[in-house]
């Protein structure tokens, strides 16, 4: 199933290695900063595997998008909501042994019914970069208006997300002089 | 190298996000856990844009939508997370059992 004479597949599994223990780090960490950290490990190997699996531009997009921006608005999050960072015994509630018998069901399901169905289908052109222009091709041509839409999904959502977190609830206009 | 190596990350680290979302607390966290579970969903995407080559790289394209989308979600989310810290002084799930303030 994987062949260890190509430099590829160790590439692919140490960066498989680093995502499997951010995420482990993630979900566990008993720092809210830890855990968000984690989140930018477990993003930062995606991006290396994309880069394996020929997804340059998705890539670098996650690199952007995810650890330069989401990632931000996270800590940000996790500063305001919590005034001392450090050590939380609370973090965690008290349902943890159901939660990990119905991950580890779950896991082993899908793992099981996608290795039944893809686990010998190749990965083909490894480390040969989808042209970009081929992608600015597709989203502008046949899936511009799925592209549209979701640019103003994110419009509406963060025009949204700042006026329920403004401090103020008069509308701008309506209060003193503003 | 063949997909099904990458198709148990996937779902090792969507199954990671579901217990992040059962077990933690705290409103932020269960957003990060959130966050793994779209990034297991993109890998799936991407690995199966090279396995299939489609045509005009629709996988990858959908990861971008995704992702997109999960931009949109943390704005809101973390803005209700905050709106609710400023009412109740806390950000632990399980002070929000009733939805009526």
């Amino acid at each position: 199933m994987m062949d260890f004479t190509e430099p590829v597949t160790w590439v692919a599994s140490i960066l498989g290695l680093v995502i499997a223990l951010s995420g482990f780090l993630v979900v566990t960490s008993k720092n809210l900063i830890h855990a968000a950290l984690g989140l930018v490990g477990a993003l930062g190997a995606t991006a290396g595997l994309f880069l394996v699996l020929s997804a340059e531009f998705v890539a670098w997009v996650l690199v952007l998008v995810y650890i330069g921006a989401v990632i931000v608005l996270f800590l940000f999050g996790i500063m305001i909501t919590r005034a001392p960072v450090g050590y939380d015994v609370d973090l965690d509630n008290d349902r943890k042994l159901i939660a990990a018998i119905g991950a580890g069901s779950l896991f082993v399901l899908t793992s099981f019914a996608a290795l039944d169905s893809f686990g010998d289908t190749p990965l083909l052109g490894l480390g040969e970069p989808t042209s970009t222009g081929d992608l600015a091709d597709a989203l502008l041509g046949r899936f511009v208006l799925p592209f549209e839409f979701v640019s103003f999904v994110l419009l509406a959502a963060l025009v949204g997300g700042i006026t329920v977190a403004r401090k103020d609830a008069t509308p701008l206009g309506e209060g003193t002089d503003e | 190298m063949t997909l099904g190596p990458v198709l148990v990350l996937a779902a090792l680290l969507f199954s990671m996000g579901v217990y992040g979302v059962l077990a933690r607390r705290n409103a932020v966290t269960v957003l990060l856990a959130v966050e793994l579970m779209l990034n297991a969903v993109n890998i799936n995407l991407v690995a199966f844009q090279s396995a299939l080559q489609t045509s005009q790289g629709v996988g990858q394209i959908f990861a971008i939508f995704v992702i997109t989308v999960a931009a949109a979600e943390v704005g809101i989310g973390l803005a209700i997370v905050l709106l609710i810290f400023r009412n109740r002084r806390s950000a632990n799930l399980d002070d929000f059992a009733t939805m009526k303030g």
